[in-house]
């Protein structure tokens, strides 16, 4: 899978780099501002109240 | 490939994007929030500095600094969701000023711009009572993550339109999500008649866990009109929110 991403990128090993990097960087941002607050929002509340259960 | 070597990538890879959401929702999100709720409380604060200040007109001189009298009372009867007071703990650090809003719900307590939620039925600041308040201990913004480092005789600073509430720190208590009780106007024994005005911080302990409530009280120190300024610990402070 992650070897298949390696041999598909063009050019030599420091351009490779640079690119899983800026990648990587992207789904980060991604899964940051759209994928993590929508689980977020779908998970189980942090309940902090006292309050009957 | 084969099927084991692309599993094994594959479960690699769940478990860092679980440490990711994790390091996400407990410190990148925390953060974000606690920097909107607290720039929020900002403005909200100084707006009601301002508005006092209009209707008092520049001419008008601050009442004299002695005898406020008994603590004014705002109105007890609030729509869910309003923002009635700011909550400013200098214990907490710099920035841990927060919206207190009616109502515990997670629209209050996760949203970006309150934060601090107020236990419908129970008092409001400066009544004679238990005026009590809940938030996040981490995460959202995480309004009381520093209430364990509270210690004996720290202010716990309440602003509402009508003026400053200062609650001192008294004392501790770890109780079970269930234990309402603790919201009494005199906590543990809701037959009393309260006579003293207190503060009760809820949140969730351990840190990272929700298994129990930590519970801080405070007792009303002082009172002062939103016209005689901020207290005169916290004037530099407040005099920053001002944008």
């Amino acid at each position: 899978m992650y070897g298949a991403l390696w041999r598909v990128l063009p050019g030599p090993v420091w351009l490779r780099i640079i690119l899983v990097l800026i990648l990587a960087a992207a789904v980060v941002f991604a899964l940051f501002t759209w994928v993590f607050p929508l689980i977020d929002a779908a998970l189980n509340p942090i309940d902090v109240t006292v309050g009957e259960q | 490939m084969s099927i084991v070597g692309i599993l094994g990538e594959l479960l690699l890879t769940a478990g860092a994007l679980i440490l990711l959401f994790l390091g996400w929702q407990l410190w990148w999100n925390d953060a974000i929030m606690a920097g909107q709720q607290s720039s929020a409380a900002s403005d909200l604060s100084s707006e009601w500095i301002e508005a006092d200040r209009a209707a008092r007109g520049t001419e008008t001189p601050p009442p004299e600094p002695t005898g406020y009298g008994d603590p004014v009372v705002g109105p007890a009867e609030r729509t869910h969701g309003e923002a009635f007071a700011i909550m400013y703990v200098p214990r907490f650090g710099e920035d841990s000023q927060r919206r207190v809003a009616e109502g515990t719900g997670l629209d209050v307590l996760n949203s970006n711009y309150l934060g601090v939620g107020h236990y419908p039925g129970t008092q409001m600041p400066g009544q004679v009572g238990n005026f009590a308040i809940a938030s996040h201990r981490s995460a959202y913004g995480g309004g009381m993550h520093e209430v364990e480092q509270l210690q004996l005789g720290d202010a716990i600073y309440i602003q509402t339109q009508d003026g400053w509430y200062t609650y001192r720190f008294r004392d501790f208590e770890y109780v079970v999500p269930e234990e309402v009780d603790v919201l009494a106007p005199v906590p543990h024994r809701p037959e009393l008649q309260p006579t003293d005005r207190i503060i009760t911080l809820t949140t969730c302990n351990p840190l990272y866990s929700t298994d129990e409530r930590i519970v801080a009280y405070g007792v009303l120190e002082s009172w002062q009109p939103i016209s005689a300024g901020p207290p005169a610990e916290i004037a530099p402070i407040v005099a920053t929110w001002e944008s």
